[in-house]
């Protein structure tokens, strides 16, 4: 549905981004996460025909952003870092402002605008003005603007910025009910946003892409050994040594324990042996008192850092 | 153009309009703007009785004395005047206000080309200033209850008027294109007006021959009069018209520049 080829983006000397590439599938989320300033906001600025690349291709649905823009902006919904919304407007005044330049007939416009107000929540304060409303509100309408003639793709950056937890959870939900009808790229710098609401991740940092897979393929991607955390309460002396020497360990290594009185360590085990059993086995037979035994997974935040921490080195 | 891309201008320009309605500064403009031809009126209006009177005691000679020439043509060029405060107060958040709040992104991301976005804002402000031109039409219509009002000849100063104006909107919107500070917009309109005005006043002290006829030609004062004085001339028309399609060509060649990405 969207394709981005060898895309670069310069401020003078400054490559904001620098040769990005990557596909959407129809249908499909994607999230697209940075720190600040890593050049989330440039790619969609590119993608949705605001700001011309330097160099490199996108299309939207068969459509060259470069040779086509109108083609193009006629399937984008688009909500930018800060909803652009005209304070004096009402709500609905705005959001029909929004659907007659977005093109939409007349007669589909009423309905266009009772659908996003239902959807994203804006029904009651559909006759208030716009400059008069709380920063979720607007964020809301902004997103209310974004999908208001239906479009097969959303960009969104940074859609769930200025919301409260609620208001979070339920716009995540939102986005995902997108899914599958609407193809989307996200973008965001909080970590747990990508992993509540997008099938795969672009990560990028300083204007390169670093990594581009699913939340979980990143995961895998980068384990190196299977981690385990164990928590003993009766640790003989001779644990630490005992366990070292079962097969397949690779090293062993002392964590802060977490207030139940007990000592904590990290084992590594070589990749692809699961070694839970020995070791429950192991320590129950010496009755060291196990009290917690659970393998210990990458977040997306420890992706990241190593992502782009492997990037610098 | 097709019937969408009228559409979406006109759904500018209403958007516009709405917009400019709930702002207090185009009522306090209209307000200010109608006090100062209002108090002109009278003072003109009361002059001009004053001279018919001795002009006909003294030389009975009334005639060649008109509502025209007594009160329309130096009402005309006083309104022709406060255009100068008036225009830049009406144009200078036009495009300004669109980078100021990034809803220029809504507008540049939305199927829309920059020309129908220049020409959405451009009717906008046109529409809102012939309206507040209109409100000043009280005058010939209050003093046609008393004299004979020449009324195309009054038609036709409004006409130049409109024209005139409509130079001074759009050298407004392209200097609303320059900056997404409205104050800095407003002042560079006024001074580019004033330049327009400052050719006019070289036109009359030129000495040479040859760039006399050339400074009159672009002296907008020179059309007004003949507007004024109910000349039609295709050649003040054409100059008006053109001068606007400049200043409008300039405003879409600066949105399509980087300046604004």
């Amino acid at each position: 549905m969207i394709h981005v080829h060898e895309l670069t983006k310069r401020y003078g000397a400054i490559a904001a981004i620098d040769r990005i590439g990557f596909d959407v599938a129809p249908g499909e989320i994607l999230g697209f996460l940075g720190p600040n300033g890593a050049g989330k906001t440039t790619t969609m600025r590119i993608v949705t025909g605001f700001v011309p690349a330097t160099s490199g291709t996108v299309s939207v649905a068969g459509y060259d952003v470069f040779e086509h823009p109108l083609e193009v902006k006629r399937r984008i919904g688009y909500l930018p870092e800060q909803p652009p919304v005209y304070p004096e407007l009402t709500v609905s005044e705005y959001l029909r402002f929004v659907g007659r330049i977005k093109g939409l007939a007349r007669r589909a416009l009423s309905a266009a605008v009772d659908r996003v107000l239902a959807s994203c929540g804006l029904a009651d304060v559909r006759g208030r003005r716009i400059g008069n409303l709380s920063k979720g509100y607007r964020q809301r309408v902004g997103l209310a603007q974004a999908l208001i003639h239906d479009p097969p793709v959303l960009i969104l950056d940074e859609p769930t910025v200025g919301l409260d937890p609620k208001q979070i959870i339920e716009v995540r939900e939102l986005i995902r009910g997108l899914g599958g009808a609407h193809t989307v790229i996200l973008s965001t710098h909080i970590l747990p946003e990508v992993t509540a609401t997008c099938q795969r991740v672009v990560i990028i940092n300083e204007g390169r892409i670093v990594a581009v897979d699913t939340h979980a393929g990143l995961a895998a991607r980068l384990r190196r050994s299977e981690k385990i955390r164990l928590t003993l309460t009766r640790a003989a002396a001779d644990a630490e040594a005992v366990m070292r020497g079962l097969p397949h360990v690779l090293a062993l290594g002392p964590e802060s324990a977490d207030g139940s009185g007990g000592r904590s360590w990290l084992v590594e085990a070589e990749l692809g042996h699961d070694i839970r059993e020995d070791l429950a086995r192991c320590a129950v037979s010496r009755d060291w008192g196990l009290v917690e035994l659970r393998p210990v997974t990458l977040s997306l935040e420890d992706v990241f850092l190593k992502l782009t921490a492997d990037e610098a080195a | 153009m097709r019937l969408g891309g009228v559409r979406a201008i006109v759904a500018l320009a209403a958007k516009e309009i709405r917009v400019a309605t709930v702002s207090p500064i185009l009522y306090v403009v209209a307000g200010v703007f109608l006090a100062i031809v209002g108090l002109f009126f009278s003072q003109i209006v009361t002059v001009a009785s004053l001279q018919s009177v001795q002009m006909l005691r003294f030389q009975g000679a009334l005639p060649q004395l008109n509502l025209t020439v007594l009160v329309f043509h130096p009402i005309f060029r006083n309104i022709h005047v406060i255009l100068l405060l008036v225009i830049p107060l009406l144009t200078m958040r036009l495009l300004s206000e669109e980078r100021k709040h990034k809803t220029v992104e809504l507008l540049m991301t939305s199927p829309l080309t920059l020309t129908q976005i220049v020409a959405g804002k451009y009717l906008a402000a046109l529409a809102i200033f012939a309206g507040l031109l209109a409100l000043t039409g009280y005058m010939p219509i209050l003093l046609a209850a008393w004299g004979a009002v020449d009324w195309p000849t009054v038609l036709s100063g409004y006409l130049g008027l409109l024209l005139v104006g409509g130079v001074y909107l759009a050298i407004g919107l392209l200097a609303s294109s320059l900056t997404e500070n409205q104050i800095s917009a407003g002042i560079v309109t006024l001074g580019l007006i004033l330049g327009f005005w400052v050719i006019g006043w070289a036109a009359i002290t030129a000495e040479t021959t040859t760039v006399q006829p050339v400074l009159e030609h672009l002296s907008i004062n020179q059309h007004l009069d003949r507007f004024l004085k109910g000349l039609l001339d295709s050649a003040s028309v054409v100059y008006t018209l053109s001068v606007t399609g400049f200043g409008l060509f300039l405003t879409h060649r600066v949105l399509d520049s980087g300046r604004w990405r």
